[in-house]
């Protein structure tokens, strides 16, 4: 086979599962549908890490290939076609693997739903449209993927159509993302007004002959155009990456089945935006102001929506808000122009948090679907190997040397103390505390729910048991990388020079190559992080955590008690949901509502067209008297008539 | 044949419509029957349409000409290029559409209803093949017949006072498009449309001309502030009269700006340009914002139409701007802008049709059962008819413009193209993404999702083999200009350039 082939497989493959186990739901049934699946999606798996072992390992050259001519107008090119480089296969790998433990564990999960067929044929829709995006060579297919991505989303979040919540919350998803896919498609029109192609390779390569060039929004300001671009891009990113303000929807969406919060919602779909910024580097590098204002965004992503991680008692969105809080540490990355950091920190996040959810989903299983951590405790002994892979995953989430993370959240911390833009200092502070608040909410979570009473009723706690083994075999498939991945990846990564065809960084940002003087090998930098303070706050934020949530629970009485006022700023996640509600969704309700009575119903119909038949209809009442068929009547009219006629020439021609 | 194949178009359904009112009203099987076999020739005969068509000219196709009334020059002529031939076949697609979709649900008087349609169809084909001015206004008027008659009818509870205002807005736009015509007869002594193309005229002709046609597609697109028959009339028409409505006879209007206003009146549109784009934008997001208030699904498709016609109308007339804006020394920059522009309008209008086509027929079949239109009526559809939800979800995402289907293309390339002229023209229609969305999934929402929400929803039945075959051909074509519009682009690449070249150079004498 050659390689085009092979490309193309990868992503249709999932796709002819996804419409097979679609249309055809009734005559595969339920085990067919999830063979047909899990073989497109292993298969493509399996494709993905043999193309990965050609570019990565073997050395090979970048592919840019195109596949067909989407259409053609007048000097511009439309293309679909794919870009596989080291960033690209990355992805792809990290993709296919999260997709096909999520869909092993799917078996599971969601053995007693109805929908089972239709699950199936989403998710693996979802990684068709996931691969399309990462490997397009072109802004439209990476806009379809990204679009797509998003309707798969929706219909899984709202997977369980019946409930209101659900429903509520998917439709939320989709329109917040299309407030962030606004200002992407505006980026796009703007690359192409500009470069006249949507081309990634021409389009970089013409990059720097937009320097200097400007926009006018408004009269009389003068915008650079690159920072425009780049804005409008990241736009589309804080919206699908989940960026504060554009972040509420992803909490809602822990409404959908917990297999699709792992896969989408945590491991791959929220970091297309970090991917994306990551692939956009040569136009990224040309803006230090947007730079800036990813920094910013991002540093706030990551400290705030940690703090409100600390405060939620559903298990799903501790996890949630947890994402939230990583997604900021990547975003934080690209801000300082440490892409590669950022995009390691999606691979080792998208092992971990996938293992989080499905532990955080295991554990649902055994609660008979109950979510409330306040009702949990003491399953440590009912479900070891939940317990066990959970625990790797949180040491890996907070960074506790030698673990996945741990490398790539100090490298971060790392680039921002060394970066120079405006903003840097700011997110510097922001991420170091987030390392505290990181620690807190994993550790609450891991005691609130395997240690301690037994607080859940008598009727769950008699049925607690282990969960399957197509569910524990996909967590402990996840939690080998989610250990060891950072060890063994770190140096050629981020040091080897591995992502030099994909990302480009302008030598006076590289703050990865100043780290890179002082790097040693993964041991020597693990050693050494006993004299960061970012070890030391780990261990600060996990001494408080064992205080509070282990040793002494009153003590999270006490200070729920105390903080009260921060409390209640925590619960209400700051208020975002209830402004949006009031500005957006009722405003424009009303908006809509006013401008149809006033304006449709009002002035055009009211006052325009029935006006004016009704003002036909006076005239012609009016004139309906003069044809009465009385002969007098006319005669009285012929002779005014003839009066007016004579006394108008009388006036008008006294001159002749 | 091929030389009358174009009269074969128009007349075929005509005098189709004959034997189908000569069934009779106590043989509506039969009448259905003849009803569904001639709109299947109308189809196969378009079929050569197609693929005798050269993509790779402007010049006018299948040309017939012959003389009709001399004594004023008028004649028998037709033709079609990229922008007709595509809107042809659109309309003898949904004329077997119409006929399927109206099997069961029409028991009353079905031998004049089908002759209805069978008219209209043959009346439609007849508007877009007309190279003549006066056959072309003999079309545009007498199709208001069949239309009148199908919502006067068929039509719901109000259809009396739909009807006469909609036979009153077109009537009235249509009378000054009638006194436009006479005077480029005066002048050029032809009612040869393109004779016209290349009639020089000073700016104040052109500018009461542009006027005049203005007036005619404005109400037929219909453009804001003069579309609000349009939702009376899709609310009281029956399904198939919202289906042709929808995604044929609004095509009319914005056909005829194509060609009529942009070729004939270049200047003159150049100077009163601002008006379409500010009607064009207003539509897309007033509209938009009205579109969300509705409770009713009918309306709510109806003010989602003439959003979605407004990007038709902006991408045609954007070009004055992207002139303006490019300055004189970018000529590529223009090109490239305006061709966006044009041909996105053209795609957002096939498109348009075919989704909007779509979601009546989607109304219809819940109308058939439950003989409701309220949203309030329904909720968790998608309980009871599992297959029919997940074609509805498909064709409100298609409306809300998602990539990969048809919805995307228009809007996409017009959006890029607005870019070229004007920062805020794009993002003002870009805003589409978000209202587009917003009301397309709120009615998703409230009827389709959810639980059963009262005993008429638990007792539906999920669409039958007939309705499927329906709505799985409009879903095909709905995902194939998605994913590949290549064809229907290139197909009227060359009469998009030659549009431009007329319309970038000044007639003014």
């Amino acid at each position: 086979m050659d390689i085009k082939t092979i490309l193309l497989l990868i992503p249709l493959l999932p796709l002819a599962g996804s419409i097979i186990a679609g249309l055809l739901r009734n005559q595969v049934g339920r085990a067919g549908a999830h063979w047909v699946t899990i073989l497109g999606v292993a298969a493509s798996c399996g494709l993905s890490f043999y193309v990965f072992k050609l570019i990565a390992l073997d050395g090979m050259a970048a592919i840019n290939t195109s596949i067909y001519t989407w259409a053609l107008t007048d000097g511009i090119r439309f293309e679909i076609g794919f870009l596989i480089d080291s960033l690209t296969v990355v992805m792809m790998v990290v993709v296919t693997f999260v997709s096909l433990m999520v869909h092993i564990y799917t078996i599971g999960y969601m053995r007693d739903d109805p929908g089972y067929q239709r699950f199936f044929s989403y998710i693996a829709l979802f990684t068709f449209s996931m691969l399309m995006l990462v490997m397009s060579n072109n802004f439209l297919q990476l806009f379809f993927g990204w679009e797509a991505v998003g309707l798969v989303s929706y219909l899984l979040i709202g997977f369980w159509f019946k409930k209101e919540s659900a429903i509520f919350a998917n439709l939320k998803a989709f329109l917040v993302n299309r407030v962030g896919d606004f200002g992407f498609l505006l980026g796009i029109a703007a690359i192409v007004a500009t470069f006249g192609t949507l081309d990634y390779a021409e389009t970089f390569a013409r990059a720097p002959e937009a320097v200097g060039q400007t926009i006018s929004i408004f009269p009389g300001t003068e915008w650079a155009l690159l920072t425009f671009i780049c804005i409008c891009l990241f736009i589309g990113a804080m919206g699908k990456s989940a960026q504060a303000p554009l972040h509420v929807w992803l909490p809602d969406s822990m409404e959908g089945p917990t297999p699709i919060s792992a896969l989408i919602h945590a491991a791959t779909m929220v970091t297309a935006g970090i991917f994306m910024v990551a692939r956009m580097s040569p136009l990224f590098e040309l803006s230090e102001v947007a730079l800036s204002f990813v920094l910013v965004i991002g540093a706030i992503t990551a400290l705030f929506m940690g703090l409100i991680g600390l405060v939620q008692n559903d298990i799903k969105r501790v996890v949630a808000y947890s994402t939230l809080s990583q997604l900021g540490y990547m975003t934080v990355a690209l801000g300082a122009s440490a892409y590669s950091a950022a995009i390691f920190h999606l691979m080792t996040h998208a092992f971990f948090k996938a293992l989080l959810f499905l532990g955080a989903g295991s554990v649902i299983i055994a609660m008979h679907h109950r979510q409330d951590m306040r009702e949990m405790g003491g399953l440590r002994k009912y479900m070891p190997i939940t317990f066990i892979t959970a625990w790797l995953g949180s040491l890996a989430l907070m960074g506790v040397p030698l673990f996945s993370g741990f490398y790539s959240k100090d490298l971060i911390i790392e680039a921002v103390h060394l970066a120079q833009r405006p903003g840097a200092g700011f997110a510097y502070w922001c991420v170091l505390i987030g390392v505290v608040v990181t620690a807190l909410y994993s550790l609450r979570l891991l005691f609130l729910t395997f240690h301690g009473k037994e607080r859940m009723e008598e009727s769950v706690r008699s049925h607690l048991h282990e969960s399957p083994l197509v569910v524990t075999v996909p967590l402990i498939l996840l939690a080998v990388p989610s250990v060891l991945i950072g060890y063994f990846t770190v140096e050629p990564m981020l040091f080897g020079g591995f992502f030099q065809d994909a990302i480009q960084v302008n030598p006076n940002n590289d703050v990865l190559a100043e780290i890179g003087h002082h790097f040693h090998g993964p041991m020597a930098m693990a050693l050494h992080a006993f004299v960061t303070p970012v070890f030391w706050l780990v261990v600060l934020g996990s001494a408080a955590a064992v205080l509070i949530w282990y040793w002494k629970p009153q003590l999270a009485v006490w200070f729920s008690q105390t903080l009260s006022p921060v409390q209640r700023v925590l619960d209400k996640k700051y208020w975002f949901d209830e402004a949006y509600q009031f500005l957006f969704a009722r405003g424009s309700l009303g908006l809509g509502k006013s401008l149809w009575r006033f304006g449709d119903a009002g002035l055009i119909d009211g006052a325009l067209v029935n006006g004016s038949a009704g003002i036909i209809g006076r005239l012609a009442g009016f004139f309906r008297h003069l044809q009465s068929g009385y002969l007098f009547h006319y005669a009285f009219v012929m002779i005014i008539g003839l009066i007016v006629i004579i006394a108008a020439f009388v006036i008008f021609h006294q001159g002749i | 044949m091929s030389v009358h194949l174009l009269s074969l178009l128009i007349w075929l359904p005509i005098l189709g419509s004959l034997p189908v009112l000569a069934a009779g009203e106590q043989r509506p099987g039969i009448a259905r029957i003849l009803a569904l076999l001639v709109t299947l020739a109308a189809l196969a005969c378009s079929v050569p349409l197609y693929t005798g068509f050269d993509g790779g000219t402007a010049d006018m196709q299948f040309v017939e000409r012959m003389p009709w009334i001399e004594a004023f020059s008028i004649f028998y002529h037709l033709g079609v290029d990229g922008f007709s031939m595509p809107l042809i076949l659109l309309t003898n697609f949904f004329g077997v559409i119409v006929v399927i979709a109206g099997w069961r649900s029409i028991t009353k008087r079905v031998h004049q209803y089908m002759a209805s349609f069978l008219i209209l169809q043959g009346l439609m084909v007849g508007v877009f093949a007309a190279l003549d001015g006066m056959l072309f206004y003999i079309f545009f008027e007498a199709m208001l017949i069949p239309m009148f008659l199908v919502i006067g009818v068929w039509g719901g509870e109000r259809r009396v006072y739909a009807t006469i205002k909609f036979f009153l807005y077109t009537f009235l736009g249509s009378v000054f498009m009638l006194v436009g015509l006479i005077w480029l007869y005066l002048q050029s002594g032809s009612f040869a449309i393109l004779d016209w193309h290349v009639l020089p005229l000073s700016l104040t002709a052109q500018t009461w001309l542009f006027l005049a046609f203005f007036t005619a597609f404005a109400v037929k697109v219909p453009m804001w502030p003069v579309h609000t028959w349009l939702p009376d009339a899709h609310v009281e028409a029956p399904t198939g009269g919202s289906v042709i409505l929808a995604a044929i006879m609004l095509k009319i209007g914005g056909y005829g700006f194509l060609r009529f206003s942009l070729p004939i009146t270049p200047d003159g549109s150049s100077h009163l340009d601002w008006l379409i784009i500010a009607f064009s934008l207003i539509a897309v997001v007033y509209i938009g914002f009205v579109a969300l208030a509705q409770s009713d699904m009918k309306k709510l498709i109806a003010y989602s139409s003439i959003a979605h016609m407004g990007f038709a109308t902006l991408g045609f007339f954007v070009i004055f701007a992207i002139m303006r804006a490019a300055g004189s020394d970018a000529d590529q920059q223009i090109a490239q802008g305006a061709a966006l522009g044009i041909s996105g309008g053209m795609i957002q209008m096939i498109s348009h049709g075919f989704i909007s086509g779509a979601l009546f027929l989607c109304v219809g079949v819940l109308y058939d059962r439950v003989h409701s239109r309220e949203i309030s009526a329904y909720g968790g559809v998608a309980n009871k008819m599992p297959w029919f939800a997940a074609f509805v979800v498909l064709f409100f995402m298609a409306n809300s413009g998602l990539p990969g289907t048809s919805g995307f293309v228009g809007e996409f390339m017009v959006i890029l193209s607005a870019f070229h002229a004007n920062f805020w023209y794009a993002a003002l229609a870009g805003l589409t993404l978000i209202l587009g969305a917003a009301y397309s999934l709120y009615l998703v929402k409230r009827v389709i999702f959810g639980d059963v929400a009262n005993q008429e929803v638990a007792e539906l039945q999920d669409i039958n083999i007939r309705e499927g075959m329906i709505l799985s051909v409009l879903a095909i074509a709905v995902l194939l200009f998605g994913i590949w519009p290549a064809p229907l682009i290139e197909l009227m690449q060359p009469t998009v350039e030659q549009l431009l070249n007329h319309v970038m150079q000044t007639k003014v004498p």
